[in-house]
């Protein structure tokens, strides 16, 4: 059982009469596993909210597929398809409590009036708001909201739970608290989940899979560590990490070991510019001594700067580490 | 040198304390927001409570003898229940229609959709006299329409459907643009109908604004006059209204009478806004 996506495409119209319609997803296929936490990461306007809409029913596609556990869920409305919908910026319903917002999938349901008070009860407790349990969300701060907006759409039970950028409109700290506490409610409750970002390191960090998205194709699906070990595609490197290039072949700056001793093999002779110093590491930018007079950024420890006396206008030989990470198709050729 | 004053004793500063009042106390309100209000107050004084209660005084000048005399004037009894009638009929189709116009105009794309959002508020920006002369042209004796309905009941209520037609269409509409699609969607996936999230999710929001163009519209329907005089034909117990039997008063030279019935209308504005106050706190807040 699972999610799956087969041949999306959705063409939205331009702006101004005339135009080529802007391809948000160019025939998407996708199998999303049950029971995981799936990230779709990429640029914006790279297709990845379209796509979670697309599931969740909030819009409808050209043409394609979507079938939900087995269910066909193409042309359901959203009303049906009991799926859990996160928006970046809450959603709440203003005039409600706390409560009230957590109750009202339960109540369009008609459930008994007990059941639902004792699964809204469980619910706050289990984001931790029980005692703004009759607050209103305006009351709330941004990160409770959103914990709040998560219970509600957790209430339904649903097949599926969607975030869209969910901590998008948090300040960094509670975006991070955030994050961690996502991660272990889901290994509580288990439900199949797919959230959307633009933030590497909140995909790879909280994710069991990542489906990179980009200019409405799906670049890459992998587990966090093949996408950042084995990147299918410059795109998915870059994208994941900071990246700089030598003759052509990608590399990670911190991926790159600095020698200020020439005859290690393969390496190559260099140059310091100039260093920046950015919490524990040093950030340089060194000019390859060949005929292109390149200049990329290599990343190294304080201490390993220290140690090696490193400084500007010093003489340095770099040379890729062993075993590092090069793009799949680019290591090939190189 | 204030913040010296502001510690001496007061029988010690003397006058010195007086001059500096701004920083005395921290609390008072600053020397520009004071005149402000002030002016804001006498303002509102001179244009609308002294008037107000002057009609009042007016009113009961005959002592409650005259008031209630007047009052129970067959033929003023009658206009004011006409008024009010039809003022509360036209506010309840004002509510109706007035919020599915904002809605039509927030939420539909429609060619001529910008020129009808700027028409809305003609009947509004009309002189009332020159609405009457429309109205009287368009369902007058000699209408293109065929549609005759002067003289007769059916004008007051026309005329005042007329001229109030823009107050809830402006007071929802922005309320609407407002609105969160996002939350319509929430509350779509989780599992609501159109209409269930319509009268759970959007109406609560909607509430407020559509009470005050209630009253707003309310306001202007009971103290009508010149858009109706032309067409209605001010039929003693039939199309005369409140206004219309205030100038016959006063033109009788009745200035008391007048007042009396002006005083009842401002009572049942009151009333009417309070009501529709209350009625609004209880649904935005129950959802």
């Amino acid at each position: 059982m699972s999610i799956d996506i087969s041949h999306i495409t959705k063409r939205f119209p331009s702006a101004g009469s005339g135009k080529e319609p802007f391809v948000a997803l160019d025939d998407v296929s996708l199998t999303i596993p049950s029971g995981r936490l799936t990230a779709l990461l990429g640029p914006s306007g790279g297709g990845k909210s379209t796509l979670l809409r697309i599931i969740a029913g909030l819009e409808n596609a050209d043409s394609g597929a979507v079938t939900i556990e087995g269910t066909d869920a193409t042309h359901l409305p959203a009303q049906k398809r009991n799926v859990g919908f996160v928006f970046q910026h809450y959603a709440a319903f203003k005039h409600m409590s706390v409560a009230k917002n957590v109750a009202f999938g339960l109540e369009i349901r008609k459930r008994p009036k007990a059941e639902v008070k004792q699964k809204v009860d469980d619910l706050l407790n289990l984001v931790h708001l029980t005692q703004f349990a009759d607050r209103l969300p305006s009351q709330l701060s941004g990160g409770q909201r959103q914990r709040m907006a998560l219970a509600r759409a957790l209430a339904i039970e649903p097949n599926v739970l969607l975030l869209d950028e969910p901590f998008g409109a948090l300040d960094a700290k509670v975006r991070k608290e955030l994050r961690e506490w996502l991660r272990r409610l889901h290994d509580e409750v288990h439900v199949t989940t797919i959230f959307v970002t633009h933030d590497q390191e909140e995909a790879l960090e909280v994710a069991d899979e990542i489906v990179v998205i980009n200019e409405g194709r799906v670049e890459q699906v992998g587990t966090p560590d093949q996408l950042y070990d084995a990147p299918a595609n410059d795109f998915v490197m870059r994208f994941l990490g900071p990246t700089t290039e030598i003759n052509g072949v990608l590399h990670r700056p911190h991926d790159i070991e600095v020698f200020t001793h020439p005859g290690i093999a393969g390496s190559i002779p260099a140059r310091v510019v100039r260093e920046l110093r950015v919490g524990f590491e040093v950030r340089l930018t060194v000019e390859l001594l060949d005929a292109a007079h390149e200049e990329i950024t290599v990343t190294v420890t304080r201490a390993h700067h220290r140690s090696l006396g490193l400084r500007p206008d010093l003489d340095v030989w770099l040379a890729p580490t062993h075993g590092a990470v090069v793009p799949v198709m680019e290591s090939v050729t190189a | 040198m204030s913040q010296t004053t502001s510690t001496l004793p007061r029988e010690v500063a003397g006058r010195a304390v007086r001059e500096h009042r701004p920083a005395r106390s921290v609390n008072a309100l600053g020397r520009g927001s004071g005149l402000a209000l002030g002016t804001s107050l006498i303002w509102f004084s001179l244009l609308v409570l002294i008037p107000l209660a002057a009609v009042v005084v007016q009113a009961t000048n005959g002592g409650w003898s005259g008031f209630w005399h007047t009052l129970t004037n067959p033929q003023t009894l009658a206009a004011l229940k006409l008024t009010v009638g039809e003022s509360l009929l036209v506010t309840a189709l004002n509510v109706v229609m007035g919020t599915t116009i904002a809605w039509v105009l927030v939420r539909e794309r429609f060619p001529g959709a910008a020129i009808l959002d700027v028409v809305i508020d003609l009947p509004f920006a009309l002189p009332t006299i020159v609405a009457g002369l429309v109205l009287l042209l368009l369902y007058g004796p000699r209408s293109p329409l065929g549609i005759d309905v002067a003289n007769a009941r059916p004008a007051v209520f026309l005329a005042l459907a007329f001229v109030t037609l823009p107050f809830v269409v402006r007071t929802t509409q922005p309320v609407l643009e407002e609105l969160d699609r996002d939350v319509e969607e929430a509350a779509s996936s989780l599992g609501a109908s159109a209409l269930t999230t319509f009268r759970r999710v959007i109406l609560p929001s909607l509430v407020p604004a559509v009470a005050a163009g209630a009253a707003l519209s309310f306001a202007r329907a009971i103290s009508e006059y010149g858009s109706l005089v032309l067409l209605s034909g001010n039929r003693p117990f039939n199309t005369e209204v409140a206004s219309v039997r205030i100038i016959g008063y006063i033109e009788g030279d009745n200035l008391a009478a007048a007042s009396v019935i002006a005083s009842v209308l401002l009572v049942v504005a009151l009333v009417v806004i309070v009501v529709l106050d209350l009625i609004q706190r209880r649904v935005s807040r129950r959802g």
